[in-house]
């Protein structure tokens, strides 16, 4: 009964129940972004921070949330969804988890809102951060690139988990009680997964055997599309997604009394004609370029925008997969250096425009795999925005699939699959060695400084030696062993030659049984001779010691 | 082949230290070096959701509350990663704290066998000349079990067991937060370091203190050991 509640506490209360339904979003998404999250506490209050919780607000995520809200909140019988699913490079997909946000009837008249109800909001969405990491989709996410990526559909209305296949778990995150209702937040996963999460997604090739099975046909194919997990140019070329603060948006802290402060951390523009300025240490603004270099045409990036609106199942993916590109999501935070393999600065200068000087300089942070991930990164948002810009992809838009980065959690590089032995499509873009990477332009740019680091390169060539859990594995099959740090070109035996030959060094005579068996016996039976003879020489002996003395 | 084996169980009512205390206990098996993150992951855990941002009090009663940052830390040892509040004094205060109880546990000579507790407690101010009193409402208790293992496969599938178990952990420790039992009231500024540790400068977790104890090969823990002797010697 609204009547209980005063107008302001209604008001609040539906402020409070919007805002958290933006900044669900925002966490499951961020957590399926394949990326740690890092955010700094702040002891000083700026105003602009919902639930008192430092969540950074990924503008296009925040623009799809409110899209698909139309300005409704989640009501009973309209619960918010959040699709979380699996795209392959052949272009199977498959749900893995449904994030809901739901409201029932149950009623808690005597809380307070403007107290209570915002202090357990709080807890869920902290709560909500903890489960987030625990699903398995989570190191799938965190996996993602090389053969599949991670997307993302908000949706509205009746939840659908038909989906996610048969036996799928739920994990209840949490509930809070308000005085309209109590607002469920849950999680649906497919389980069937799991295994493969640490299985087959690794190491073995054959992953069309395993994903046909799942396909599923989706019943509502354009009721909202899929986005990547990850920084995608807007629809609407030139869009400006407004950031978080209309004037009557911005959260105060609780129980503040100081005016509501802008919020610092939305960089909202996609429009580029200037870089704008990066609003903090960690957001890295997108750059529309103006064309494809040719190197982003090479094996690597191959964002064909215009392709996307036709719907085909083969667009847009493809060599970001099997060349395990990734993309830098400009809105990720990037640890300074903690996630290691440096990419070595991409040779904007084909792209002309505006190229932000700072993430030309700075080598991007977490990206790990050396196929050609460094510029690749910036390449594909450039181009994707800049494609996006210049198709004016169509509405129903299914996917943009951005390369993606992987994460410091990966430690077991996917590029062990056996290349190969494997007829898929775009083979040959599979990245095979390391002198095909020598020589690849996009990773190593002609102008570029030299700035690979030693870990992308040990990493790079771990894939394709046995790694440490490969052993145990009989599927496992090594092409060649490329132990870390070696290079075929410049010496005639590099380490892992050496290392082969002179692991089995040949036996020391000495040591070999045949021999000291039959010299053993040899001695033995010479002793009493010896003995004899000596003890006829005694008298010559004893003069010789006397000699010496 | 390890058995890791997690449960959760209340403790019965009589066990609990104070009667308004909610105590929830964990169980763990795990390898010595697993030892370290597993009880970071779980300690952090409980304390993201015991922590809020520093409370600023203005005039008129209000406070407005600072800002909590999280981050994403990953396990070496297991294949498992959480999140935690970002806060270096706090990491560091727990480090250390796991620390004392990793050495504990090796140089112990016991079977390996110990538990480590997380406190949220309250104070109460006392009149002279009784000193304050801390009174407990909420304990965590984890138990420890190192397991010793022959082999690397062994410890390949002990480190997903593992994962797979603390993911489970860190369920159940939500579904504790989210029944939204008892909290401490949110104090007015002169009571609020009887509620809050407000010594750490960017957030400021519930009052709690970090003990443990070390079970010796008897199965009794050492401090009920002590007591035992202390009570024998005294009855002579």
């Amino acid at each position: 009964m609204d009547t209980d509640l005063s107008s302001q506490d209604r008001k609040d209360l539906d402020k409070f129940i919007k805002f958290f339904a933006l900044k669900t979003v925002q966490v499951i998404v961020q957590a399926r972004l394949g990326e740690k999250i890092c955010t700094r506490s702040s002891s000083s209050p700026t105003g602009s921070d919902w639930f008192n919780l430092a969540i950074k607000d990924i503008p296009e995520v925040t623009h799809e949330a409110k899209k698909a809200l139309a300005g409704q909140l989640p009501a009973v019988g309209r619960s918010m969804c959040v699709e979380i699913s699996l795209k392959t490079s052949e272009g199977d997909s498959m749900e893995l988890e449904i994030w809901c946000l739901e409201m029932n009837e149950k009623c808690d008249k005597e809380i307070k809102v403007s107290y209570t109800v915002y202090n357990r909001l709080s807890l869920l969405l902290k709560s909500l951060l903890a489960i987030t990491r625990v699903t398995p989709a989570y190191r799938l996410s965190r996996k993602q690139g090389h053969e599949y990526v991670i997307l993302y559909r908000i949706y509205f209305g009746e939840v659908q988990l038909s989906g996610l296949g048969e036996g799928f778990q739920t994990v209840r995150v949490g509930t809070v009680g308000t005085p309209v209702g109590t607002i469920t937040l849950s999680c649906a996963y497919r389980i069937n997964l799991a295994f493969m999460s640490t299985r087959q997604f690794e190491r073995t090739p054959p992953i069309m055997g395993i994903i046909i099975d799942h396909f599923v046909d989706r019943p509502y194919p354009s009721s909202s599309p899929m986005h990547p997990c990850n920084y995608r140019a807007g629809e609407d070329n030139g869009a400006v997604y407004p950031s978080v603060e209309d004037s009557q948006e911005v959260c105060t802290t609780s129980f503040s009394t100081s005016p509501p402060s802008q919020c610092v951390f939305t960089v909202t523009k996609t429009h580029f004609q200037t870089p704008p300025p990066v609003v903090t240490d960690t957001l890295k603004v997108p750059v529309m370029g103006l064309a494809f270099s040719h190197q982003l045409s090479s094996s690597r990036l191959s964002y064909q925008p215009a392709a996307l609106g036709v719907g085909s199942a083969d667009m847009g993916y493809p060599v970001l997969f099997a060349g395990g590109l990734n993309a830098a999501h400009p809105h990720q935070l990037l640890g300074p250096g903690k996630e290691g393999g440096v990419p070595p600065v991409p040779s904007q200068p084909a792209h002309g425009t505006q190229a932000d000087q700072e993430r030309m300089c700075t080598p991007l942070d977490g990206v790990h795999y050396s196929a050609a991930t460094p510029s690749s990164s910036e390449d594909t948002e450039t181009v994707s925005n800049s494609s996006e810009g210049k198709c004016g992809s169509p509405h129903d838009l299914l996917e943009t699939i951005f390369i993606r980065k992987v994460g410091a959690f990966v430690n077991k590089p996917i590029n062990q699959v056996t290349m190969a032995n494997l007829d898929i499509p775009f083979a040959m873009f599979a990245p095979k060695n390391v002198e095909l990477e020598d020589n690849d332009p996009m990773v190593n740019p002609p102008d570029s400084p030299e700035t690979e680091s030693p870990l992308q390169g040990s990493l790079h060539s771990e894939g394709s030696s046995g790694s440490s859990t490969g052993n145990t594995h009989d599927d496992f099959v090594m092409i060649d062993f490329k132990p870390a740090f070696s290079k075929d070109d410049i010496l005639p035996m590099d380490l892992g030659t050496f290392y082969r030959e002179f692991q089995n060094p040949p036996q020391l005579s000495s040591l070999s049984i045949d021999i000291g068996a039959q010299s053993m016996a040899e001695d033995l039976d010479s002793l009493p001779e010896k003995l004899a003879v000596h003890e006829k020489n005694v008298k010559e002996f004893d003069a010789f010691v006397e000699t010496l003395q | 082949m390890v058995g890791p084996g997690w449960t959760r169980r209340r403790a019965p009512p009589g066990a609990a230290p104070t009667m308004n205390c909610r105590a929830e206990v964990l169980e763990v098996s795990v390898e010595g070096r697993q030892v370290e993150e597993a009880m970071l992951a779980v300690l952090h855990t409980v304390l993201l959701h015991r922590s809020t941002g520093k409370f600023h009090y203005k005039k008129e009663g209000t406070y407005s509350i600072g800002t909590v940052g999280t981050q994403d830390v990953d396990c070496d040892f297991i294949d498992f990663a959480y999140v935690r509040v970002s806060s270096e004094e706090l990491d560091r205060a727990l480090r250390k704290a796991v620390g004392e109880f990793k050495d504990a546990l090796r140089s112990s000579g016991s079977d390996g066998m110990g538990q480590i507790s997380l406190e949220f407690y309250q104070k109460k101010k006392s009149r002279w000349p009784f000193s304050d009193e801390c009174i407990p409402w909420e304990l965590w208790t984890i138990k420890v079990n190192v397991v010793n293992l022959a082999n690397e496969q062994e410890r390949q599938i002990c480190r997903e067991k593992v994962g797979e178990k603390l993911c489970e952990k860190i369920i159940n420790i939500v579904e504790v937060m989210n029944r939204h039992e008892y909290l401490p009231k949110m104090p007015t500024q002169s009571e609020v370091d009887n509620v809050f540790d407000t010594s750490l400068k960017d957030v400021q977790p519930y009052l709690y203190k970090i003990s443990y104890q070390i079970t010796d090969s008897l199965g009794t823990s050492v401090t009920t050991t002590m007591r035992r002797l202390i009570k024998d010697t005294l009855a002579l």
